[in-house]
């Protein structure tokens, strides 16, 4: 594509402004207040939990991603840069051969995912990985 | 109110006692998030599915909550332990108060 100087630099000031003015992302307060919701507080310690995401997601509407952290009760998983950070908590039954699972999310952007579990004697876990997002899902 | 919502699990017809089985799982949904907005420029309303879950033979696998950034056509893939033969029962609960189930048996040698 063609473009002279004029409308490059008027095409960055927009894109510019779309960035600052995306509406309704997550603060991060929201995300630790989901955190808090879970965890009660605790410090979480980084072993013992995998999160697997791409680094590169094409489309942000369909990311897949796979948390696995043997042993644990519950395991839930936030979008930091989402308008709701909230993703999905899995809990694992008596029946469940492993706690682990695959899914599928939406990134509005580049964000972290974040992977905490709740462990039985009441640790937590937390696991976290940047995800670049080339095309951003939740309709924005 | 979400239409032709579908639901397909892909579960082993057979194992061994003892056993972790793979168990695949897609509904088709179109998971309104709450985020987009319409032609005119309004919010169109959140719509999702809300909470998954899955039992063998009465005892629970898995219970999922789900929230808006879950992708449309929510897709899951977890295992369970089989030790006798059953029934997984899959039960998807929608926004709109829409109850979805599917069953698959497995035979266990």
């Amino acid at each position: 594509m063609e473009m002279n100087r004029r409308q490059f630099v008027g095409t960055g000031v927009g894109a510019a402004a779309a960035i600052t003015l995306l509406p309704g992302m997550a603060s991060a307060a929201l995300v630790d207040d989901a955190i808090n919701a879970f965890t009660g507080g605790a410090e979480a310690g980084s072993d013992g939990i995998t999160l697997i995401a791409p680094e590169i997601a094409e489309n942000g509407n369909t990311v897949p991603i796979e948390v696995d952290a043997p042993g644990a009760e519950a395991i839930i998983v936030l979008a930091a840069g989402n308008p709701n950070p909230g993703v999905a908590t899995f809990n694992f039954g008596p029946a469940s051969g492993a706690q682990a699972a695959s899914t599928r999310i939406r990134l509005a952007g580049e964000q972290d995912v974040i992977a905490i579990a709740r462990m039985p004697d009441g640790t937590f876990r937390r696991a976290q990985q940047e995800v670049k997002v080339t095309i951003g899902g939740c309709g924005g | 109110m979400a239409d032709n919502v579908t639901p397909r699990v892909r579960v082993p017809r057979e194992a061994s006692a003892g056993d972790v089985v793979s168990i695949r799982t897609l509904i088709s949904h179109p998971m309104e998030s709450g985020q987009r907005r319409d032609g005119d420029g309004n919010v169109i309303p959140r719509s999702i599915i809300n909470r998954f879950t899955c039992d063998f033979n009465g005892e629970n696998v898995i219970d999922v909550t789900m929230e808006p950034s879950i992708s449309t056509n929510p897709y899951f893939q977890f295992s369970a332990v089989v030790n006798e033969t059953g029934t997984f029962n899959f039960t998807w609960y929608d926004d709109d108060g829409s109850v979805y189930e599917e069953t698959a048996d497995i035979t266990v040698a």
